[in-house]
């Protein structure tokens, strides 16, 4: 079963707010995965987006455009994605873990092959970018029977019928990206994200995580003043890119904390 | 005779097409749909466009018969469709003066587009300047290079050209580039795709653009010839002037259909663009089709001498015609590419594109194993000029 229905609940119980960081898996190196995915929980991560390369991340600005490129010269594919997870399990038997990516490598595995293997590896949500509702309800069937949880995203532009497209299929939560445009562009519209949070809650009823332009501590801080989970990618992976070799857990975990802490310290 | 009436509502021909997009431009993607269903019935939008086909674009284009080529190859006759005599030298623009059309009723004053060999770019700041539009370009650096007249082209009419620097520098690379800006740009910008490929409705909405080809034809081989041609033949990269040459006969199951991709330097060597020939299912750029991919679904770089037909993917319509057995689907390589080039130049006096060469090509080995009562019919894309450098390069001159 999906661990992250039980993580809400604990942290809606405690007063908290998911904190959910993203990398890619692969970057800088297949080594360094595994040893990433458990600093961030050291770190304070309720739930772990894990990036899978792709050769056309068309949703992605330069930054995680980069990472996968790196990625992808490691020779990182879907297969060793899930090899990373089943080996983070093997200690970690409670932080979820979300594969985010592109459609096409769930394609060339197969769904049921996909599917099986991910509840096997200890995957608990899988969010495609490129696989909107109306395209994806055989993977989210198979998903389902297997206990894992469809992650689908809302934008600025979607329309309240859309949400509830969205709503029937999706579980664990939702992911409202924050601003039009790609992974990493300029900052966010407070205004704005405070205003569509309740407008989103009127049609899901699920968490809902925010990201897209999150870019800084004061900035998770207020997201997480408006919605149930905070997610932080590309300034993650460009930490990433600018470490010393050997160096990014111990980058990442010191910049995750920080931040754990601006969203845990009161208004 | 049995209708064929794809795509269904959501944009499917059987398995292939859809909409695989970021939920960021499901909202644009459905305003389009609408804006296009209403214009595509709308008798004062049909007669605005026919008005500048003919007037601007210079249509109808003429069919050609090549006599000197057909009695060198002696066997059946070879017709050229002439869309390489529209204005702009291809029959991209067709297309582009659709959707500019469209973006006009829809409101919108900015256009975007992405290019390979630089003709949908051309056609595109063509019909931005026509139309008073702003117009961004994004085209591979590598192709910015192979193609450096189109560019100047592009800047004259007034579009801006962004060269993109991502993944392998090509038309796939500028495509995800012209994606990232549409998601980022969505309210105020058109995005002008330049083949039948995306997401729904483009695939539906470029082929019935460029199907004003295949409705001439129709008309003019049966005037010309006293009956339809024995097969009609068209390049496929993404397979837009494919794709508006066959649509209007895929009723006329007697009239074979043949869409000739690029064999590059041979299927057996791995670098070519033959999506059709050798490629396997997948999702990209906003659709299901045949794919140049490896086996973890990654795609892999393509190789063609005409940078218009190297991508990996190619219209969800053609992955259905393959499947269905109603097109065939076949590759030559650069070689015979070339070798057709310089025959039609010597022989009938046209300097084809080196991507319409291509059905060139194709048609010649035809006609040599079939009577001179058959006809072959060739749609001749766009003209050769752009190409200039790059045959200059193979023969080993430089220009």
């Amino acid at each position: 079963m999906s661990r992250i229905p039980a993580v809400f609940k604990r942290l809606h119980g405690a007063g908290r707010k998911a904190l959910i960081p993203f990398f890619t898996a692969g970057d800088p190196d297949k080594g360094s995965t595994v040893p990433i995915l458990h600093a961030l929980v050291r770190a304070g991560a309720d739930i772990i987006e894990l990036g899978v390369p792709f050769s056309d991340p068309m949703a992605d600005g330069p930054v995680i455009q980069r990472s996968s490129e790196r990625a992808l010269r490691n020779g990182t594919t879907l297969r060793d994605c899930l090899g990373f997870v089943a080996e983070f399990r093997a200690t970690d038997t409670i932080t979820p873990v979300v594969l985010m990516g592109y459609a096409n490598p769930i394609e060339a595995m197969g769904y049921d092959a996909f599917a099986d293997s991910a509840a096997a590896s200890g995957v608990d949500g899988v969010l495609v970018v490129d696989y909107p509702p109306e395209e994806s309800a055989e993977l989210h069937d198979k998903l389902k029977s297997r206990g894992m949880d469809s992650i689908f995203l809302l934008s600025p532009t979607s329309v309240d019928e859309r949400m509830d497209d969205v709503a029937r299929l999706a579980s664990g939560y939702v992911y409202y990206v924050s601003l039009k445009g790609v992974t990493g562009s300029a900052s966010l519209d407070l205004d704005d994200v405070k205003s569509r949070i309740p407008r989103i809650r009127a049609h899901v009823n699920l968490p809902i995580g925010v990201g897209f332009g999150i870019r800084d501590a004061q900035t998770a801080h207020v997201i997480a003043g408006v919605s149930d989970a905070v997610v932080i990618g590309s300034r993650l992976v460009q930490e990433i890119e600018s470490s010393q070799p050997g160096q990014a857990a111990g980058n990442l975990e010191r910049l995750v904390s920080e931040i754990r802490r601006a969203m845990d310290s009161p208004a | 005779m049995q209708m064929y009436d794809l795509p269904d509502r959501k944009g499917h021909f059987g398995p292939y097409g859809g909409v695989f997009v970021a939920e960021t431009l499901i909202h644009a993607l459905d305003e389009l749909r609408d804006a296009y269903d209403s214009l595509r019935h709308d008798r004062a939008f049909v007669a605005e466009y026919e008005y500048e086909l003919k007037h601007y674009v210079g249509r109808p284009s003429p069919v050609y018969f090549a006599k000197r080529l057909t009695e060198k190859c002696a066997g059946a006759q070879i017709w050229l469709k002439r869309e390489d005599l529209n204005h702009t030298g291809a029959h991209k623009i067709n297309n582009t003066v659709g959707q500019a059309l469209v973006a006009r009723h829809m409101g919108k004053k900015r256009i975007i587009a992405e290019t390979g060999a630089g003709q949908h770019g051309v056609a595109s700041a063509t019909v931005a300047a026509r139309y008073g539009m702003q117009c961004v370009v994004y085209m591979g650096s590598e192709d910015v290079q192979r193609q450096a007249p189109n560019v100047y082209r592009m800047k004259l009419l007034g579009a801006t050209v962004v060269p993109v620097e991502s993944g392998s520098k090509t038309l796939k690379d500028a495509l995800n580039e012209a994606m990232r800006d549409w998601v980022t740009n969505v309210e105020d910008t058109f995005y002008i795709i330049g083949t039948v490929a995306g997401p729904h409705p483009y695939p539906m909405m470029v082929r019935d653009f460029n199907s004003v080809v295949g409705r001439e034809l129709l008309v003019q081989m049966p005037e010309a010839i006293g009956k339809q041609p024995d097969a009609v033949l068209a390049c496929v990269g993404g397979g837009s002037n494919a794709m508006g040459a066959f649509y209007p006969y895929i009723p006329h199951k007697q009239v074979r259909l043949i869409g000739v991709e690029a064999g590059g330097l041979g299927l057996h060597t791995g670098k070519h663009a033959a999506t059709l020939c050798a490629g396997k299912p997948g999702v990209l750029h906003g659709n299901r089709t045949y794919l140049m991919q490896d086996d973890n679904g990654q795609i892999i770089e393509t190789h063609s001498i005409s940078a218009g037909l190297d991508y990996p993917g190619v219209g969800p319509e053609h992955a259905w015609l393959k499947d269905t057995g109603r097109a065939e689907y076949v590759a030559v390589t650069d070689d015979e590419a070339l070798d057709a080039f310089h025959a039609l130049c010597r022989l009938e006096g046209i300097i084809p594109a080196l991507e319409s060469s291509h059905a060139v090509a194709h048609a010649m080995k035809m006609a040599a194993s079939m009577s001179t009562d058959q006809v072959l019919l060739v749609n001749l894309s766009g003209r050769g000029d752009k190409d200039m450098n790059t045959v200059a390069r193979h023969s080993g001159l430089s220009l």
